[in-house]
């Protein structure tokens, strides 16, 4: 869930079914990076793509940014966006193993429809973002009154003075000279 | 009666329950007259606490009157009494309780076994609140069963609204006890991260106690607007650095106490170690998400005091304990030991130093508590503090 300030368009939007959709796909989108960098050979063997071990790593790369990108940022539309490109380029690369004779095309359509389906997830996300973004901003609480103090704030600063903190509470002795400039300090021990 | 009653994570529905009965000579029921819902009822809902079990009965922040009595209470309640009955559930004869350490009672909790193997020992029974506690039925509900109820009770006068009494139960003592955990001083200066009820009364507190300057650090506008009509300066951690302004306020040497009001589910985001614990709680290798606590130790003045009212359920990682060690760092942690602060606390009321019920922003019946989770939990409505009416 986001809490967005004046300055994101966000703010107000309470819709965490569609957060948590978009941090669990940046969460993915780490972890697909991290096995396409960590086995890329096994990788293009299972797809028969031998010899793009290279573009795998740096799809990988991709994935990762992205996925980083969802997670710490304040609006994850653009980057969820950004999923829905990669996974076009995804499928654009899958296709071209499926020319030739390819012996391991089965499991290129394996894996095209796997991305096909994350794809429509992505496609969702990113529209209900979209959607959810030009909302108008719901008008603010006024809470500026609220102060607490029925005698005013002013009467109010150091009104509990009278309390007399524990001895279990207070700061340890050797740190108050420390902590308070306005104690008389102890002579400092000599070196 | 109607309760509510957990069944899962987000899942908290009005349910009719059988009525409690007194199960043991020290036990009381109340009726309720007011409950609340409490920050910490959320790491509940969110289901961040491990030992819920479906059926539990939420919430520790009640109040009502007394309608039935144990044959061993009777000497210190009776029926009518007028009661705000605190979350930790306390015996008041154990060597814990004697020293006025009421929330780590020896007593009270009746799975303290449990509680022992997560804690290296056991601590009070709380009120609703997993059954690493005690497993007890909240106080969001109908009617009530106060066990040690002889001890767990704060008697309070007619004459003065639930709603300035209610937060005796818990948030306005754990305020109070946040700030004298930071044993002010007319020099200091108290940072206040998080602006929920907890830090509302903590600012109040602070004030009160006289700080010289208290910052509030938070990034809802409502919860920032009724921290600076406490008299906080404000800091908003999506617009601005909140070191580079701590440092600013104080001549660059930064707060001598500081207060952790927001716990194990901070909402920072945009900086590394967020996103980092983030993906380790997702990915259940962290259990908690300490930003607030490393920023604490970070900008803190060297020899300055961490008070921790926010609640903590586990193993926390990447804590800069250097920095804590370097510069000498106290910490100051724990429950609140509520029955030690309330009769200054009800005091202070009575006299009109403060009222705890500015805090309060939604008034519902039981029925629409579920509802009021959501909203409470996502903030929205300008949500601060959740009120219910059995």
């Amino acid at each position: 869930m986001r809490y967005e300030t004046e300055r994101t368009r966000r703010r107000g939007h309470a819709d965490t079914a569609t957060d948590t959709l978009a941090r669990g796909l940046g969460l993915f989108s780490i972890a697909l990076g991290i096995a396409e960098i960590a086995a890329p050979r096994a990788l293009a063997r299972a797809l028969g793509m031998k010899g793009q071990e290279g573009l795998i790593a740096g799809y990988g790369l991709r994935e990762i940014a992205t996925g980083v990108g969802i997670l710490a940022s304040k609006d994850p539309t653009p980057w969820i966006w950004g999923r829905v490109a990669g996974d076009g380029l995804d499928l654009a690369t899958l296709a071209t193993a499926l020319e030739g004779d390819n012996p391991n095309k089965h499991n290129v359509g394996i894996a095209m429809a796997a991305v096909a389906g994350v794809t429509a997830l992505d496609v969702y996300c990113a529209q209900t973002l979209s959607r959810e973004s030009p909302h108008p901003l719901p008008p603010l609480q006024d809470y500026s009154d609220r102060t607490g103090y029925p005698r005013g704030i002013e009467q109010s600063r150091g009104a509990a003075r009278d309390f007399e903190v524990p001895r279990d509470f207070r700061t340890p002795e050797a740190l108050r000279p420390y902590t308070q400039p306005d104690l008389p300090q102890n002579p400092m021990p000599s070196m | 009666m109607k309760a509510l009653v957990w069944h899962g994570t987000t899942d908290i529905r009005c349910d009719s329950v059988p009525d409690p009965e007194i199960e043991h000579p020290r036990d009381a029921i109340i009726k309720v007259t007011s409950c609340a819902i409490c920050g910490s009822d959320l790491h509940l809902y969110d289901h961040f606490m491990p030992g819920m079990k479906s059926g539990d009965i939420m919430g520790h922040e009640s109040m009502g009157e007394v309608v039935e009595v144990g044959s061993e209470a009777k000497g210190k309640l009776k029926v009518g009494d007028r009661v705000v009955i605190p979350f930790t559930i306390i015996c008041g004869e154990c060597d814990q309780c004697k020293r006025g350490n009421f929330s780590v009672c020896e007593r009270t909790n009746r799975n303290g076994h449990i509680a022992a193997k997560a804690f290296g020992h056991s601590t009070a029974g709380l009120f609703g609140y997993t059954h690493l506690t005690g497993g007890y039925p909240g106080g969001q509900a109908e009617y009530l069963r106060v066990p040690f109820a002889d001890a767990t009770h704060i008697k309070v006068p007619d004459g003065i609204s639930d709603e300035k009494l209610l937060f005796l139960s818990d948030i306005f003592p754990t305020g109070w006890q946040a700030a004298v955990q930071c044993d002010i001083q007319p020099t200091d200066t108290v940072a206040i991260w998080g602006a929920g009820p907890v830090g509302q009364m903590a600012i109040r507190s602070a004030v009160l106690l006289g700080a010289r300057q208290v910052i509030a650090i938070d990034r809802i506008p409502e919860r920032l607007a009724m921290a600076a009509a406490g008299g906080a300066i404000t800091i908003n951690f999506d617009e601005e650095s909140v070191i580079e302004r701590l440092n600013e306020l104080t001549n660059g040497k930064g707060p001598e106490k500081c207060i952790d009001s927001v716990g194990m589910e901070a909402h920072a985001a945009g900086t590394i170690d967020a996103m980092y614990d983030r993906v380790k709680q997702a990915t259940m290798m962290e259990t908690d998400r300490p930003h607030v606590l490393r920023e604490m130790a970070y900008v803190c003045r060297p020899a300055g005091t961490l008070s921790i009212p926010g609640v903590y359920g586990g193993l926390l990682d990447k804590i800069p304990f250097g920095a804590i060690m370097n510069k000498g760092l106290t910490i100051r942690t724990g429950q609140t030991h509520v029955n030690r602060w309330t009769d200054d606390l009800l005091r202070r009321i009575e006299e009109g130093q403060i009222d705890p019920s500015f805090v309060i922003t939604h008034t519902v019946g039981l029925e629409e508590g579920p509802e009021m989770y959501k909203i409470f939990r996502d903030k929205q409505d300008g949500c601060i503090k959740v009120v219910l009416k059995p």
